[in-house]
């Protein structure tokens, strides 16, 4: 089979925002919408129609093969090389399919929600690069390639999040995302250092082999009791986790909210945060059989931490798109963790597979929830809880969209997120009992805070608006019915078919037990959650009065930007930094400053020499000569 | 060759020369004059080219060509010279080393 | 004979040399010069050199001396005396040049020269003439050239460096 054409799904959004960045002054908005959505139309139909052929026809002997094209782009020497190319695997052609639809949805629901906006077609060739950049990130061939779009993902997230550049929250949460992730960055640079060190080359291929001589020797080092290949894992799993704002990196991700919601849904919900989840599966072997999983064992635990905390943080909030915020956090927690307790061979690798079809789904109903805010801020223009309720009857699409969505993520039965979010909990219960029951709990708590969030928008007490609220036009609407359909019909898809760590296909079951025990915690969260919220009552604030300390801890979401600034403002700018810039004012200034007035002063002394006379020129000169004549001689004679 | 004399004493009687015309480079204070050393030297130089020339190897021509060459140099350096010396003299009434020392510090 | 000739004009010579760079009188010191050049076209007539001696005395004493007349004339009272040179001048300047003249002959003095032994004839002007405009082994037409051409670009020179600013009004 040939896939070489799918380098044609990150080069489309790459002229794109080249013909949309140079001419974004020309184009006039209704065209560079039109421009962009067709182009990413374009990639959406190719990256379904790679799944479609790849997932019927990529198999060899019941195995799904690699398919790899690439091209040396840097050439150090014979071994440092750095390549350019498409990867096609089962969780690349999955990403593919992620992105292209979420973007090409983005890009619909965009032509309307941006609509009247002055920056419409910079908006629109962000966008692209942004798309194209995650494109590249998914089919990269080589841990350099993929650094490489990494970074770009960054600084397109850090573009948009920064969009309303007039702003100045929105300017300080690009820098502050764009400085954190960019900090974890450094150190998944290390590991890719550390990696490529002790393997030989960049290539995932190479690396993933099981014959490798990553996999076969990473005993042969060691440093501070783990193997270096151990810390190097770490070290990347550390970027992963910026970029997917896991503990304690993800303070970005609620300042990220910044900027327009589409933006929020297309990269802070279901394609840019996931990157640090493809990673980790990127090089699952790797984590898996080295030093017996130890990095395996963190990627778990930080995921689980980050996932609790999150949904605990998120029951709190009030602005609307902050709670699904924290609701992604802790759902890309969830697909961490199943990550974490997965194994390697067949039906052992069910964590593998939960993480990639909980991935699938929840970019599917994280997007609608995130098209659904916007459809709800673009009509009240807030985006804080009190100023909503009781739009169902203004709204009937976006209400029962949410609702759809809602369900999914809550795990209703039926919906996409039942099915995938069943295979973690099944995963989770079978490696490790701790991480199980905290998924429950966490089950439980999404139920609640998203529905806390849709009885507060949809129901609740009666708002009046300055103008009448109403249905969104269609160019916004018929992306979210077209997301509501995947967020239901994305759990029948047969995941374990087509996904798995050895990329041989096995059966999964829905294992009834454990579904019943989480669906039953997610019924008293939505039960909880209507008592709450449907009708106005003071159940709520009675409720959180009697947490006291712990709600308002809570609120201030654990105060980690708290910690973050003391540490940045007190530690590292009031002492580190007051007594560099001492020493820098003093010593190097100081330094630099007496030299300059040595100069000076020595040259006051002898600026006489430069006389203006000629004749006392000539005679240093003579007498220089006679001096070199002199010293010359008496060499030769000696 | 000149009977009697050997080539040290010649060499001696040029460098004396020169050294003279060195001196004066040095010490006159009036532009002219020191023009007048430079011929000194000038000349010092010229005279041993022809005399080395003529002690060491009598069979060759060098030495009388490269004088004939100084010496047209020397009328070329003198005119141009002069002509500066002239115009600085338009412009400042003036052909005095001390009056042209503005080029310093 | 020749010895006597020799010592006598390297007398002039010197002597001449001296009051040259020391007389306060702007005309002598150019007299002197003329002196100086004379004996050294002696030289020259000495070592039967008789194209030197007749070039120098042309250019140097006919030509060059005549300039510097010229221009001494044009720029200065006839009298005028010149300016004293500081003592200290003076003396660094003398310090150096014994100095110099010691390195220089001392270094002359080591040396062993390799006089040749063969006898001399007289060169022919017709020799020098013809060496000149030679381009072959040893030749120096280019150089010839290139002083012609130096000439002829310090001729313009010198004419316009001393017409200076009319040319400028015109």
């Amino acid at each position: 089979m040939d896939f070489s054409y799918t380098i044609l799904i990150p080069l489309i959004p790459l002229a794109l925002f080249v013909i949309l960045g140079i001419f974004s002054k020309k184009i006039p908005p209704s065209i560079s919408g039109w421009i962009g959505s067709l182009g990413l139309g374009t990639s959406f139909v190719l990256s379904w129609y790679t799944a479609y052929s790849y997932f019927l026809g990529g198999k060899l002997n019941g195995v799904y093969q690699t398919f790899i094209y690439k091209t040396t782009w840097l050439n150090f020497t014979d071994k440092l090389h750095i390549d350019m190319g498409v990867l096609i695997d089962p969780i690349s052609v999955m990403m593919l399919v992620v992105v292209s639809t979420i973007s090409f949805m983005v890009h619909l629901y965009s032509r309307g929600y941006m609509k009247g906006d002055d920056g419409y077609t910079r908006f629109f060739s962000y966008l692209a690069l942004f798309s194209f950049s995650m494109f590249g990130l998914v089919l990269a061939t080589n841990l350099f390639q993929m650094y490489i779009f990494w970074e770009l993902v960054g600084a397109s997230s850090y573009l948009l999040i920064g969009y309303y550049y007039t702003k100045p929250s929105a300017v300080a949460a690009g820098k502050k995302a764009f400085i954190v992730t960019r900090f974890a960055d450094l150190g998944f640079l290390i590991g890719i250092l550390l990696i490529s060190y002790y393997s030989g080359t960049f290539d995932f291929q190479e690396i993933n082999s099981l014959h490798g001589s990553i996999i076969t020797n990473w005993a042969a080092t060691s440093f501070m009791g783990l193997s270096v290949i151990t810390w190097g894992l770490i070290l990347i799993y550390l970027g992963a986790a910026g970029k997917s704002a896991m503990m304690p990196f993800h303070i970005w991700l609620p300042d990220a909210m910044e900027g327009p919601t589409p933006v929020s849904a297309l990269i802070h919900a279901a394609t840019m945060v996931v990157a640090g989840v493809y990673l980790v599966a990127r090089l699952f072997p790797v984590y898996y059989f080295v030093e017996n999983g130890f990095a395996l064992q963190i990627v778990a635990y930080v995921g689980a931490i980050s996932s609790l905390v999150a949904a605990i943080i998120a029951i709190t909030q009030t602005d609307i798109k902050r709670v699904l915020a924290f609701s992604t956090m802790s759902q890309i927690g969830y697909m961490m963790l199943a990550l974490g307790v997965s194994k390697y061979d067949g039906h052992e690798g069910l964590g593998y597979m939960a993480s990639m079809f909980h991935l699938f789904t929840h970019a599917m109903f994280k997007a609608l929830l995130f098209l659904g805010a916007g459809s709800v801020i673009h009509i009240v223009h807030s985006n804080y809880l009190k100023d909503m309720g009781n739009l169902r009857k203004h709204m009937p699409i976006t209400h029962i969209t949410f609702l759809i969505a809602s369900l999914s993520i809550a795990g209703f039965p039926g919906f996409a997120g039942f099915f995938s979010k069943d295979e973690i909990l099944a995963a989770a219960y079978e490696n490790n009992m701790l991480i199980y029951v905290s998924s429950v709990l966490v089950a439980g708590l999404t139920a609640f805070y998203i529905f806390r969030l849709y009885f507060g928008i949809f129901w609740g007490k009666d708002n009046t608006y300055e103008h009448t609220p109403h249905e969104s036009p269609w160019s916004m609407t018929i992306p979210m019915l077209f997301l509501a359909f995947m967020s239901i019909a994305g759990g029948y898809i047969p995941f374990s078919d087509y996904i798995s760590a050895d990329s041989i296909p096995f059966k999964s079951h829905l294992n009834l037990p454990l579904a019943a025990i989480a669906t039953s915690i997610g019924f008293i969260g939505i039960i909880l959650a209507y008592v709450f919220y449907k009708k106005e009552n003071n159940l709520p604030e009675r409720f959180a009065n009697s947490f006291g300390v712990f709600y308002k801890w809570t609120y201030h979401k654990f105060y980690f930007d708290e910690i973050y600034l003391f540490v940045t403002k007190k530690i590292l700018f009031g002492i580190v930094g007051f007594s560099a810039a001492w020493f820098d004012k003093h010593i190097v200034d100081g330094t630099m400053v007496g030299i300059g007035n040595t100069t000076v002063a020595i040259s006051e002394k002898i600026k006489g020499w430069q006389s203006g006379k000629f004749q006392d020129y000539a005679m240093s000169f003579v007498g220089g000569g006679v001096v070199i004549a002199m010293v010359v001689f008496y060499i030769w004679i000696n | 060759m000149i009977a009697g004399i050997n080539i040290y004493e010649i060499l001696t009687l040029t460098s004396i020369l020169f050294f003279i015309g060195l001196y004066g480079f040095f010490t006159r204070e009036n532009l002219i004059t020191v023009l007048l050393s430079i011929e000194l030297i000038l000349n010092a130089s010229a005279l041993n080219f022809v005399l080395i020339n003529t002690y060491l190897y009598p069979d060759l021509l060098q030495g009388a060509i490269f004088t004939i060459f100084i010496i047209a140099l020397a009328a070329a350096e003198t005119a141009l010279a002069i002509a500066i010396i002239i115009n600085l003299y338009k412009l400042i009434y003036s052909v005095e080393v001390k009056d042209t020392e503005t080029m310093k510090y | 004979m020749e010895a006597i000739l020799f010592y006598i004009l390297a007398a002039l010579i010197i002597i001449f040399a001296v009051a040259s760079v020391t007389s306060r009188k702007i005309l002598r010191a150019v007299i002197y010069l003329l002196f100086v050049l004379i004996s050294i076209a002696g030289l020259y007539f000495l070592i039967n050199y008789n194209l030197l001696a007749a070039i120098q005395l042309t250019v140097y004493a006919g030509g060059v001396i005549v300039l510097f007349i010229f221009s001494v004339l044009l720029v200065h009272h006839v009298e005028l005396e010149l300016e004293k040179t500081p003592l200290k001048r003076k003396i660094i300047a003398g310090i150096l040049s014994l100095l110099g003249l010691g390195i220089t002959l001392w270094s002359i003095f080591t040396y062993t020269f390799k006089t040749a032994t063969t006898t001399y004839s007289s060169i022919e002007v017709r020799d020098i003439g013809l060496k000149l405009l030679s381009y072959g082994d040893g030749g120096y037409i280019l150089p010839f050239e290139v002083i012609s051409v130096l000439l002829v670009a310090v001729m313009i020179g010198a004419i316009i460096v001393a017409k200076g600013e009319k040319l400028k009004e015109n």
